[in-house]
């Protein structure tokens, strides 16, 4: 009994601790380049889970096709969000930036109000995602082995990419000290691009995941994948790649553990809670558990 | 700060025309309207003078220190719900929000003392969080006070012993904020927040704005010196918040969240962040903007078209823009004073400036 409740809790632990992962990634992936908070991610994660719900909906594609065409609408809008917003504040102030991040996010959320509806709508789910999967003894959603595979797949994809090609090298000389790498000869503009489309490729991914769960897509829908995300990667800390990871899955462990401990009638101020140990992690350790290479000015 | 000298100081041709100035457009303004006599008009005008006072204390901080103060408006939040359980009846308090405390149920003050009560409450809890995080800028700085925001939003929503939680707080009785307290108290704030800019401690928070390490070695207490104005500031947002939830007579925690900081961050930056004249000009400028564009939406509505929540999109489109091409706002960052008026009609810069009058004198001869 005793271990079937811990197999449970560990597989809730894992597999949200791979989305909000794989979330808090996508945040980093920005930071490490351009110290960008990117505000406007939530929404790119919002761009993906409309895009799933209109396939689904109105056309009769294959699955596989619908994902491919949700994660690319995700890219699009990231790249296309660099292009126009946020390109022209090269070498300019982070609060600009900050503040451009926060417009692009409310000029995404009017406009999925305006265009398509200020309610949610239903978005189908492939019958797979919710097929039983017995094991150690306890069923759950298959949905939740494949989030923590393919989180695990996209990790190891990542990693080679970042640490055996041209372009990962440059991506982490850049992100360590962005006028160096520049004076190496790493274009500039390509490797912003290039975080973006990573970040909206996560975000893509993110958004089935999402939507999976809790079944629906509506325009404020990327606040809290957003605040998750930003806890994960501060827990795990901001500069550093593997530390977004572990932040994800620690925040999941921490949330999970609120949830069963805190009693009911607190359980409405988990974020609160939540919220209190992100201030008190900037105050006391704002390198985060993984120390990455902690630099005060943007360049870019 | 030494009173008697900052009183020498004010030297009334040059720095205090600001001040002189921005009261006389608000209060012009404000008698304006009020012969008019148009309710709709007036209303507009009392929303809009609270989002001045709202965006002159979110100027004191940001403006002056840098920070972007994301909980800024988790301020105007407590100070609204705070003023509103000060102001009203035991016995109203016990019909709308049977939940609340009974201790705050007793509480009781008359409208002023309640306002007052109110923006105390906001300086105390700004008081009591503030001081560790006031070491912290740039990106840490700025995702802390956004957490600092989620915090407080949490805890407003959801706290239905104080605040009526996720449920609409009504405040019932009538509408106690007039037309002519908000002018008043505008004109105070603007004063305030004007002689805190010119102060010494303000010099000190705008050096640390714009060198951070030139600053500490001159021996600027850093934490200090934006404790105290981000405290002053908070207190200026709880007054404003009390002042609209006295207006409004309904409210609940999300009136205080991001949308609502989106607006007072709109204007401020598309004023110009660095001065208070950019503060009150922006605030002008989208408060137009922004009733102008309902205008065209109900417009829009009655012909069949649904167009809610795009002014919104036409105030970020051009705040992005603002941001662009001209960081600094409308203002640019400079206060208007006098000699910025005389530099702008052509005859006045004619007298003033000596060498172009003599080559043109030269020229004649």
């Amino acid at each position: 009994m005793n271990a079937q409740i811990f197999f449970e809790f560990a597989i809730n632990v894992l597999s949200m601790g791979s989305l909000y992962a794989l979330i808090a990634l996508g945040l980093v992936f920005v930071f490490g380049i351009c110290k960008l908070i990117n505000f406007a991610y939530g929404e790119f994660i919002t761009v993906g889970a409309y895009v799933l719900y209109f396939l689904g909906v109105f056309t009769s594609l294959p699955w596989p096709l619908v994902f491919l065409i949700g994660i690319l609408s995700s890219v699009a809008v990231g790249y296309l969000s660099e292009l126009v917003a946020f390109r022209p504040f090269r070498g300019r102030s982070l609060d600009a930036l900050l503040v451009t991040s926060f417009a692009v996010s409310v000029i995404l959320q009017r406009l999925f109000q305006l265009g398509i509806s200020p309610r949610s709508k239903a978005v189908p789910v492939p019958a797979f995602f919710n097929m039983n999967i017995e094991l150690f003894g306890l069923t759950t959603p298959l949905r939740n082995l494949l989030i923590i595979a393919i989180t695990v797949v996209l990790l190891l994809i990542l990693t080679v990419i970042m640490k055996y090609t041209v372009l990962g090298v440059a991506m982490r000389g850049a992100s360590e000290n962005f006028v160096t790498a520049r004076l190496m000869g790493v274009p500039a503009n390509l490797v912003i691009s290039v975080a973006f489309i990573i970040s909206g490729f996560l975000a893509g991914v993110v958004a089935i995941f999402w939507t999976a769960r809790t079944g629906s897509a509506e325009p404020l829908m990327g606040m809290s994948p957003l605040l998750i995300g930003f806890i994960a990667v501060v827990i795990g800390g901001m500069h550093s790649l593997p530390g977004a990871v572990v932040g994800g899955y620690v925040y999941a462990l921490i949330a999970n553990i609120l949830s069963l401990t805190l009693p009911t009638s607190l359980l409405s101020f988990r974020d609160a809670v939540m919220f209190a140990i992100v201030i008190a992690f900037l105050v006391l350790k704002p390198e985060g558990l993984l120390r990455g290479n902690y630099q005060e000015e943007r360049v870019g | 700060m030494n009173m008697k000298d900052f009183i020498k100081d004010l030297d009334f041709s040059r720095k205090s025309s600001t001040v002189v100035f921005l009261i006389a457009i608000l209060v012009l303004i404000g008698a304006f309207i009020w012969w008019l006599n148009i309710p709709f008009i007036e209303d507009i005008f009392t929303n809009g003078t609270i989002m001045l006072i709202m965006v002159l204390g979110f100027q004191l901080f940001m403006g002056n220190s840098g920070i972007l103060n994301w909980s800024y408006v988790g301020y105007v939040g407590i100070g609204a719900f705070a003023s509103a359980i000060f102001s009203m009846t035991p016995a109203l308090k016990a019909l709308q929000i049977p939940t609340m405390y009974p201790f705050l149920i007793s509480l009781h003050l008359p409208f002023p003392l309640a306002l007052i009560a109110g923006a105390l409450v906001a300086m105390i809890v700004a008081a009591l969080v503030a001081w560790p995080l006031m070491r912290l800028s740039d990106s840490v700085g700025a995702i802390t006070q956004f957490a600092l925001l989620i915090v407080i939003n949490v805890l407003l929503s959801q706290w239905s012993q104080v605040t009526n939680g996720p449920r609409t707080f009504t405040l019932g009785g009538t509408r106690l904020t007039s037309f002519w307290l908000v002018l008043g108290v505008a004109v105070l704030v603007i004063i305030l927040v004007y002689c805190y800019k010119e102060s010494s401690l303000g010099l000190k928070l705008r050096a640390t704005r714009d060198d951070r390490y030139a600053a500490r070695s001159s021996g600027i207490n850093f934490v200090a010196v934006r404790y105290v104005a981000y405290v002053a500031s908070a207190g200026i947002g709880g007054l404003a918040g009390g002042l609209y939830s006295h207006y409004i007579l309904s409210i609940t925690a999300a009136s205080f969240y991001l949308n609502e900081l989106f607006l007072l961050l709109s204007m401020l930056v598309i004023g110009g962040s660095m001065s208070v004249s950019g503060a009150f000009f922006g605030t002008l400028l989208v408060t137009l903007l922004r009733q102008g564009l309902r205008q065209v939406e109900l417009f829009l509505y009655k012909t069949g078209f649904e167009a809610s929540g795009s002014a919104e999109i036409v105030v970020a489109i051009i705040l992005i823009a603002f941001l662009i091409w001209r960081p600094n706002g409308i203002t640019g960052g400079r206060e208007l004073t006098w000699q910025s008026i005389k530099r702008m009609l052509p005859i006045a810069s004619e007298k003033k400036d000596p060498i172009s009058n003599n080559l043109k004198k030269e020229e004649k001869a």
